[in-house]
């Protein structure tokens, strides 16, 4: 089944990337859409501050959704990366608080990620246990091994210049809206054009043939568990950065919010297709959908049935889409 | 390669039950008992042990049917949500609407299972991997329990009520009783019946297993309404238990569920698992709880250890299969 679906989209090169472009391109115009029907509707909503805040606020998801996109595409899940963003969010604050030097700090972030992600890339890939059972367990080690540590106790006194939300490149440009779109541009670039990040693809779309070319699966993988964690590093930051305050516990079905920027980006579950750009695109709308619940007077406690609409939708979208093109 | 395993186990010195997942997790366990009773005096009671049942009722009802679930291969990431969305409706529905008590239970079960056949349905029809679409419905029913509440309990039942979670019947937690007669129901059915064969035919081999005519789909349709159905009463359970509704009940419960089917034996891969095993695994995740609990550890130090466990036993597990296989 799968071999034939992935035959199939291999025939027609030039209509995959048409098909993907305009996941892309849709995801463009909801945006676009959905500002202009809000704004019709409340014109607050357009207000440059509220926009910009929309933006500033979630640039660490659609930074997050980054590296998650990397694990959907070469076929395995991860279920922990929030948990994981809380806990180096507050090894972060903690090291900043107690007088490390602040670049140390955020240095601490990046690398407690890479290691906690190749560690459980290494389990996945090498000791062969599903994605989803390594990353279950460690979702719940991380998450109540944070609140026994720290009691839930919030960080506060944080020095100045730990703040790296606060920058502004030019005058203008926050530094997270700028970190995602940078991040955005070079890991598409990386993904679409180096070797290694074609491995990425050959190994969720077709382990076997992959393995045949000379790519290392294993290897692959803890690549891009490795990556994963440093964009669950990064995004951490900027995380802890955008408030005063860091909660110490782990935020709420963040992990959720993020699957749902990759998936809804138009990174296939069935691994081998999608790209950042998309999952960058639809970690914004789906902010935005979030505020605009907010000023069309909806309660904001439905944004999770939202989000799971949404991937619901996508899923079974792609999967229909695949089996017509299967069938073509 | 299936010849392989025949001179290999010849060699064994250890008879082959003894190396039996389930075998050598009922020796863990009664070494724990032991252990833990001798450490601390409250432990090893008839009232602690009982309580401990009571406790892990809510978990157990669900884990029956995730057992066949796995066994098929498959996974459920949205028992936890499913039961918050059936508290939810069961308050709502008696406070809100006005239902009678007994109608709003059978109100909340049926929404448990539908949102259980929701899951079946679009994995079998449209086939969505079980994973993606269990985690989809993991977030949209915790949605709908939390837009439909708006975060607002609802408590004051009627006192008849709180029978089936804070009573006892001959002398036994009253909740035991549903759990161990479904515990025989699906012991029975998964080792007596064609359709607990057919589920370890779709772990072993979904493609032979519809080339041999077996209702492959319409089997994993009844397991994950199944599923919903249950977790809809383990609900109720628990509603009756703590006597008020939020939206947050049965949040990951997915985990404990999971660790005590694995722990049980249950290969996630599919093919390998029984009721047996998971009942064993129940008592091991509820033994670890309170086990930590009474020497001082808190009840969020204690996912980390179940998160450990998870983990550890299926390396374990899938080690020991892979010996069995010979390679």
């Amino acid at each position: 089944m799968t071999t034939a679906t992935l035959a199939g989209a291999e025939a027609n090169p030039r209509r995959r990337l048409k098909v993907l472009a305009s996941q892309e391109a849709l995801l463009a115009i909801a945006v676009i859409g959905l500002a202009i029907a809000v704004g019709l509707y409340n014109p607050r909503f357009l207000a440059a501050r509220n926009l910009s805040d929309v933006l500033l606020g979630n640039a660490y998801i659609a930074v997050a959704a980054v590296g998650m996109s990397m694990v959907i595409v070469s076929g395995n899940i991860d279920i922990s990366v929030g948990a994981l963003i809380g806990v180096l969010a507050t090894i972060s604050g903690t090291l900043a608080v107690n007088g490390a030097p602040i670049v140390v700090a955020w240095l601490a972030a990046l690398v407690a990620g890479v290691l906690v992600m190749a560690l459980q890339g290494v389990i996945i890939a090498y000791l062969r246990i599903p994605a989803i059972v390594v990353t279950l367990g460690m979702l719940s080690i991380l998450k109540g091994g944070l609140i026994s540590v720290t009691g839930g106790k919030w960080i506060t006194d944080l020095p100045h210049s730990f703040h790296l939300a606060d920058i502004e490149l030019f005058g203008v440009l926050p530094f997270p809206v700028f970190l995602m779109i940078v991040v955005t541009i070079l890991a598409a670039l990386w993904m679409r054009y180096s070797a290694s990040g074609r491995a990425i693809y050959a190994v969720g779309g077709n382990a076997e043939a992959a393995r045949l070319c000379g790519i290392s699966q294993p290897r692959t993988i803890v690549m891009v568990f490795a990556l994963h964690g440093f964009f669950a590093g990064a995004a951490a930051l900027l995380y802890a950065t955008q408030l005063r305050v860091i909660q110490s516990t782990v935020p709420p079905n963040l992990e959720l919010t993020i699957i749902t920027a990759s998936v809804v980006g138009g990174v296939s579950i069935l691994g081998g297709v999608g790209t950042v750009i998309g999952s960058t695109l639809a970690a914004v709308l789906i902010a935005e959908i979030a505020s605009a619940l907010v000023f069309t007077d909806v309660s904001p406690y439905w944004i999770r049935a939202v989000q799971g609409v949404l991937i619901l939708v996508t899923v079974i979208a792609d999967i229909l889409r695949r089996r017509r093109m299967a069938g073509a | 390669m299936s010849e392989i395993p025949l001179p290999q186990a010849a060699k064994r010195v250890v008879p082959w039950w003894l190396l039996r997942h389930e075998t050598m997790l009922a020796v863990i366990l009664l070494i724990a008992l032991i252990v833990l009773g001798g450490l601390n005096s409250r432990f090893l009671t008839l009232d602690n042990l009982l309580n401990q049942g009571r406790l892990t009722t809510e978990v157990g009802l669900i884990a029956l049917p995730m057992t066949f679930i796995i066994i098929t291969g498959g996974i459920d990431l949205s028992v936890g949500s499913i039961v918050g969305l059936c508290a939810i409706l069961l308050g709502y529905s008696w406070k809100v609407f006005g239902f009678p008590l007994p109608l709003a239970i059978g109100f909340s079960l049926l929404v448990g299972a539908a949102a259980g056949f929701l899951n079946g349905i679009v994995i079998t029809r449209v086939k969505v991997p079980p994973l993606i679409m269990t985690i989809a419905t993991l977030a949209l029913y915790r949605g709908l329990a939390e837009g439909i509440s708006q975060a607002r309990s609802v408590r004051g039942y009627p006192e008849w009520f709180y029978f089936i979670g804070q009573e006892n019947l001959f002398g036994v937690p009253a909740q035991l009783w549903l759990l161990l007669i479904a515990i025989v129901i699906s012991a029975i059915v998964l080792d007596r019946t064609t359709f607990g064969r057919t589920l370890y035919a779709i772990g072993n081999n979904e493609t032979a297993a519809r080339f041999s005519g077996l209702p492959v789909d319409r089997v994993k349709l009844i397991i994950y309404t199944l599923s919903g159905l249950m977790a809809g009463l383990s609900a109720c359970v628990l509603v009756s238990r703590v006597t008020t509704t939020r939206s947050d009940m049965g949040i990951g419960y997915e985990l404990d569920v999971i660790a005590a089917v694995v722990l049980g034996g249950t290969s996630i891969f599919g093919g390998v698992g029984t009721i047996w095993g998971t009942v064993v695994g129940l008592a091991m995740i509820q033994l670890l709880k309170n086990g930590l609990a009474l020497t001082g550890v808190k009840g969020d130090a204690t996912i980390v250890v179940i998160g450990a466990v998870l983990i550890f036993s299926t390396l374990v597990a899938s080690s020991l299969q892979r010996r069995r296989d010979g390679v």
